[in-house]
């Protein structure tokens, strides 16, 4: 969809532009769009070990030893995994709350508080994650 | 200083005439026109050293480009320092640095209240209505530069052909087909209609919203909120009736219509006439569906 259209030698000219709260959540709602995508597929991946795990015998699914349960442990076992989760919290929450703002702007509801429900929504994401922080990294350290 | 200038002239050139034999009119025009240039040149300096001393003068900094000379086909920015006076907008300080220094520095303007919209120009980032942004309130250096994603055809003049194509694209006059009932010759409007279309009514056609717009940067094809805008003013005007409303919305919700618009609120933001745009092509969006929704 996005073109380049010659406007003329200027157009490449570098500028500064300042973005307002409007633009910011366009970029921060597309940004964890991506993530969320990229997350998916990891997510795919590391449930699809429950395939073969299932075929198990019942002894070893209790004592832990399947694909699925090896799988999980030693991802959690990463320091830089559970930070991301963290991370990935932030970033569902956000995509979640704007999604929400984005949904009253589309049925023409506050429009003239645009900007602080994107604010609002940016605090309660900044909450939410450090408040999950201790459950995240629990014994990690 | 400048009232010793026109004396200073009288002299040179009586001085001219003298000396010269009437037939080197070429040479004697060259020389007063090299002597005005640096007559020119000095009092500039002078003027600039003394705006650089006085206490309270403001720093603008000014995009210059003219592809019609070689030597300013290259992008540059122009240092004027204007001595600040209360209540002074960017147009002001603009007008006193092309009467000053340089008389070549180019860019629109006419009515400086608002009302024609020709001096719509990049401000510290920012698109802004140089005649209604106070100096005061912007920091230093003052950047002004071309609205950004047009042709700039010179320094802060840019190319509003696509604009106005945009604008034309929409049909922005009145049209119908349905005439008052009995004796009535004109059109009447409700006041509640009047209300609805008021804002909308206000655009001054800058060109401000459409360079601000992040979509209509990347898709020359999509009508931009100023189009959008004009189109909602008629759309939503009830004197219209339904035949030609219905031609409206065909043009609003083609693929470049209202649906390329992704809420960014940067025209609303940036619109000088306050005008919600995002709020009347929002608008327009839920009466293309509801036009096209249909549950039997």
């Amino acid at each position: 969809m996005s073109q380049s259209y010659n406007r003329g030698l200027i157009e490449d000219f570098s500028r500064w532009r300042e973005f307002e709260a409007g633009m910011w959540a366009w970029i921060f709602h597309k940004f964890t769009g991506w993530v969320l995508i990229g997350y998916l597929f990891t997510h795919i991946a590391v449930l699809s070990t429950a395939i073969p795990a299932s075929g198990a015998e019942t002894a070893v699914l209790q004592a832990g030893n399947d694909v699925y349960t090896q799988t999980i442990v030693s991802l959690e076992g990463l320091l830089l995994v559970r930070i991301l989760e963290v991370g990935l919290l932030a970033v569902a929450v956000f995509h979640m709350l704007n999604g929400t703002r984005l949904l009253l702007v589309d049925l023409g509801i506050g429009l003239d508080s645009q900007d602080k429900s994107f604010y609002a929504s940016l605090i309660l994401t900044g909450a939410i994650t450090v408040a999950s922080v201790p459950t995240f990294i629990a014994g990690a350290f | 200083m400048s009232t010793q200038l026109p004396k200073q002239t009288e002299e040179a050139s009586e001085s001219e005439t003298e000396s010269d034999v009437p037939s080197r009119g070429d040479e004697r025009r060259a020389e007063r026109r090299r002597r005005a240039a640096n007559r020119r040149e000095q009092r500039q300096a002078e003027e600039a050293e003394r705006a650089a001393a006085d206490e309270d003068t403001i720093e603008l900094r000014v995009f210059r480009y003219d592809p019609d000379v070689e030597e300013k086909q290259e992008p540059r920015f122009d240092t004027f320092h204007v001595p600040f006076e209360k209540g002074m907008t960017v147009l002001d300080a603009l007008m006193y640095a092309r009467d000053t220094y340089d008389s070549s520095l180019t860019f629109r303007h006419s009515c400086r209240q608002a009302v024609c919209g020709s001096d719509a120009m990049f401000v510290n980032g920012g698109q802004k209505l140089a005649c209604k942004t106070q100096i005061g309130e912007l920091d230093e250096p003052i950047r002004v530069e071309p609205l950004p994603h047009a042709e700039v055809r010179k320094d802060l003049v840019v190319d509003m052909e696509h604009f106005y194509d945009q604008m034309e694209a929409v049909e922005p006059y009145f049209q119908t087909n349905e005439y008052p009932d009995g004796e009535l010759e004109e059109q009447r409007q409700s006041r509640e209609n009047r209300e609805k279309v008021k804002m909308s009514t206000r655009c001054i056609w800058c060109g401000a919203c459409m360079s601000s717009c992040n979509v209509a940067a990347g898709d020359n094809e999509y009508l931009g909120p100023a189009a959008i805008n004009k189109a909602y003013r008629f759309a939503m005007d009830e004197r219209e009736g339904e035949d030609v409303k219905q031609k409206r919305l065909e043009i609003i919700e083609q693929e470049h219509g209202v649906w390329r618009c992704q809420t960014q609120f940067s025209c609303t933001e940036v619109c000088p006439k306050d005008i919600p745009l995002t709020e009347h092509i929002q608008e327009l969006k839920r009466e293309a569906v509801k036009n096209n929704l249909k549950f039997w």
